[in-house]
C-alpha cells in the first residue's frame, strides 16, 4: 500500500511485519520516532505476540536481544551513535555466537564534541564487529531491507545491521510503499534458530576457547560473512521477484557502464549524486556512480569488476579515520589492487553538514579533471582551521571547538 | 519541481506543516518530500522545514537554497533571520500577520517580488477562532492553496484529517478553509474553487 510518511515510521511498519518477538531499545536521536512507534504497536497488540522491553542502556538493549535470540526468538533493537559504541562489547558477542538479530542504526556523528547530526562515523566504527551492514539510499530501500535482513540474519546465523541516514531519511517525509503481511510471511518464514537455549536440556554457549580453536573459531565468522555475499544477492533476487522493486543486494550501479569516472559512495547522499551525474552527462562528461548496499561483508571482486574500466574513482564517505583519511576507500582500493586507475578520497557530510549538487558538481568537475587532492576534505572551511592552528602554535588555546564557535559567531554577526 | 521553505518557531507546527504539504502533493498522485531543519529544536527557536514536490522521484536530499515559495509563520523572525534568502524572483511569500505588508514594513518586497504572489494572512486569529488554540501553521496551508494554486483545499483537508483524525482534525479543516476564502477574497477571487 502507497503511503506517504516518515522514514522511522515506515521503518518500524516494516519491523511490525516481520512479527519480532522481543523488542528491546534505549531511545536516542534519531532512532527515538522508531521504537516509540514499535512500543505503540506492541502497546495497542497490532503486533502482538510481542514483548517490549524498555532497557536502561543500549548495553543492556543489546544483552536483551542477544539473550532473547539466544531463548530462539526472534529479536530486535535500534541505536545510533554513542549508544552503538555504548553497545560495542556486546555487538561482539551477539556476531561471535553467530546470533541473527536485526538492528537499525540510524546514522550520527560521534562526540565529542557532541552532535546529534548525521554521518556514517557510528556504523563505521563498527565494520569489524562481525555484524552484516547494508546502507539504505531512500526510504523505501530502508524499510525494504529490514525485510531482507531477517531472513538473510537467520539464513546465514549473524545479525544484521540496517544502516539508514539519521534525519535525512529517518525524519523525511516520502512516498513508500508498505507490503501486505501475506506478502512478509511468504517472503520471511517463522524463525528456526540453529540452536535454543531451553532450561530443559541446558547447553552452554560462547565458553571459554583456548589457542588451539580460537582462530578456527574466529575463521568461521568470516566463512559465513564470505557466504553471505551469496546469500544477500540470492535475498535481493528473490525480494524483487516477490515485491516487483529492486531494494539491496551488493552494488547499484548508476550510469556506470563506459564511464571513465565513478563515485563511489553508500546511503542517501547517492540520490543527490545521482541527480548531479545527470547533469554533467547531459553536459558530456563521462561519469557514473557506484552505489554500495553491503558493506560488510565488502563485496571485493564485485567492486573490482563495476570499476575496472574506469580512469578515475572518486569515493565520497561521511566518516573519517583520524590519522588515514578514508575507510570506505581504503577497502575500495583492496578491491583495485593491482589495478591502475586514479583513485581520489573524499571527505564530505561530518556531523550534518549538508552535501548539496552545487558543492558535488565542483567536486566532480575537479575530479574529471585530476585536480582533486589524494584526501580531499569536501566544503572544509580552511580560513576557520587555520586560525585555529595558528593559536595553537602560539600556546595553549583552551577547548578547540570553543574558539572555534566563538570565531563563526563573529562572522556570522558581521561584527569586529 | 517546486520547493517549498516555511519559518517558524519551535511549537507553531513547523514541521508538521511541511508534512501536511507533501501529505496534500501525495493525495494528488505526486511526489513530495518533507523534512526538518535538523537540530535541537526547542520551543520558541527558530525553526526551518522544507517539502519537495515533483512529478518524479524526488532523489536530491540537500535542505533548499533557493525556494520557490515561503510561508513566515511569525513576523517576528523578519528581522531575526534571512528568510527571503534565495526565493526566486517569481517566488510566492505568505506571512502569517493580521498586519499587511505594507503595514509590516516589508512594502519594497514589491520590487523584488512579484506582489500579486505576496500576501499576509491573519492564521493566528484564524485559530484562535476555530482551533481555540494560537497555532496557525494547518490553518495557512489553506492559504498557501490559495495564493499558488499548487495543491487544492480539499488535499490540504484530506492531509488535516489524515493526520489529525478526529475534532481536532476538523477544526483545523474550517479554519484552513477560512483562510483559503481569505485568500481568495483578498484577491477578488470567487471562494469556492
Amino acid at each position: 500500500m502507497l503511503k506517504q510518511e516518515e522514514g522511522s515510521r515506515a521503518v518500524a511498519e516494516a519491523v511490525a511485519l516481520c512479527r519480532p518477538e522481543v523488542i528491546c531499545a534505549y531511545p536516542i536521536s534519531p532512532q527515538t520516532h522508531i521504537v516509540e512507534h514499535l512500543s505503540d504497536l506492541v502497546r495497542t497488540h497490532d503486533l502482538d505476540p510481542c514483548e517490549y522491553v524498555s532497557v536502561e542502556s543500549e548495553f543492556a538493549a543489546m544483552s536483551v536481544a542477544i539473550g532473547a535470540s539466544a531463548a530462539g526468538a526472534r529479536a530486535y533493537t535500534a541505536t545510533a551513535s554513542q549508544g552503538l559504541l555504548y553497545m560495542a562489547e556486546a555487538l561482539y558477542n551477539a556476531s561471535g555466537l553467530g546470533l541473527p538479530i536485526v538492528m537499525t542504526v540510524a546514522n550520527r556523528a560521534i562526540g565529542a564534541p557532541i552532535n546529534i547530526w548525521n554521518d556514517h562515523s557510528d556504523t563505521m566504527s563498527q565494520r569489524d564487529s562481525g555484524w552484516v551492514q547494508l546502507y539504505a539510499e531512500t526510504n523505501q530501500e530502508a524499510l525494504d531491507l529490514h525485510i531482507q535482513a531477517y531472513r538473510l540474519a537467520e539464513e546465514i546465523s549473524l545479525p544484521v545491521m540496517v544502516c539508514m541516514d539519521g534525519f535525512i531519511l529517518t525524519h523525511a517525509y516520502e512516498r513508500v510503499d508498505v507490503p501486505t503481511q501475506e506478502q512478509v510471511d511468504a517472503f520471511l518464514p517463522a524463525y528456526e534458530p540453529r540452536q535454543v537455549l531451553d532450561p530443559a536440556e541446558p547447553v552452554t554457549i560462547g565458553a571459554m576457547v583456548g589457542p588451539e580453536a580460537f582462530f578456527e573459531v574466529k575463521y568461521l565468522a568470516h566463512a559465513k560473512q564470505m557466504q553471505a555475499l551469496d546469500v544477500i544477492s540470492e535475498v535481493a533476487a528473490d525480494f524483487a521477484a516477490a515485491f516487483r522493486r529492486e531494494s539491496g543486494g551488493l552494488l547499484r550501479p548508476y550510469r556506470a557502464d563506459g564511464a571513465e569516472t565513478i563515485v563511489v559512495a553508500l546511503g542517501s547522499v547517492l540520490g543527490t549524486i545521482e541527480e548531479t551525474i545527470d547533469e554533467l552527462r547531459d553536459e558530456g562528461v563521462s561519469i557514473g556512480a557506484l552505489g554500495i548496499k553491503t558493506f560488510r561483508p565488502f563485496p571485493l571482486d564485485e567492486v573490482r569488476e563495476a570499476l575496472a574500466d574506469a580512469k578515475r574513482v572518486i569515493v565520497l564517505e561521511k566518516a573519517l579515520a583520524v590519522g588515514i583519511g578514508g575507510i570506505v576507500s581504503a577497502n575500495v582500493r583492496m578491491a583495485l589492487s593491482g589495478v591502475q586507475l586514479h583513485g581520489y578520497t573524499v571527505i564530505a557530510g561530518l556531523g550534518g553538514r549538508a552535501i548539496t549538487q552545487q558543492s558535488l558538481r565542483r567536486l566532480f568537475k575537479d575530479g574529471v579533471a585530476d585536480k582533486l587532492k589524494p584526501l580531499t576534505f569536501l566544503d572544509m572551511d580552511w580560513e576557520l582551521v587555520e586560525r585555529e592552528l595558528e593559536r595553537m602554535r602560539s600556546g595553549p588555546s583552551g577547548p578547540h571547538e570553543q574558539n572555534m564557535l566563538r570565531d563563526i559567531g563573529v562572522v556570522a554577526a558581521g561584527s569586529h | 519541481m517546486f520547493q517549498l521553505r516555511i519559518h517558524g518557531r519551535g511549537g507553531q507546527g513547523v514541521v508538521t506543516a511541511a508534512e501536511l504539504v507533501s501529505i496534500a502533493a501525495f493525495v494528488e498522485g505526486r511526489h513530495a518530500q518533507a523534512f526538518p531543519s535538523f537540530g535541537s529544536e526547542r520551543s520558541g527557536a527558530p525553526v526551518v522545514s522544507f517539502c519537495r514536490i515533483d512529478d518524479r522521484e524526488i532523489r536530491v536530499r540537500e535542505p533548499i537554497s533557493e525556494p520557490d515559495a515561503l510561508i513566515i509563520q511569525d513576523p517576528t523572525l523578519l528581522h531575526q533571520v534571512d528568510v527571503f534568502g534565495g526565493l526566486s524572483d517569481d517566488g510566492y511569500i505568505l506571512i502569517n500577520s493580521s498586519r499587511s505588508l505594507q503595514e509590516l514594513g516589508l512594502g519594497e518586497l514589491s520590487e523584488r517580488f512579484r506582489s500579486e504572489r505576496m500576501l499576509a494572512v491573519p492564521a493566528t486569529d484564524l485559530a484562535r477562532e476555530y482551533l481555540g488554540r494560537p497555532l496557525p501553521n494547518a490553518v495557512l496551508l489553506g492559504g498557501f492553496a490559495a495564493l499558488t494554486g499548487l495543491i487544492s483545499i480539499d488535499s490540504v483537508a484530506a492531509a488535516i484529517r489524515q493526520k489529525f483524525p478526529g475534532p481536532v482534525g476538523e477544526r483545523n479543516v474550517v479554519a484552513a478553509r477560512k483562510a483559503f476564502e481569505h485568500v481568495r477574497a483578498e484577491r477578488g477571487e470567487p471562494a469556492r474553487a
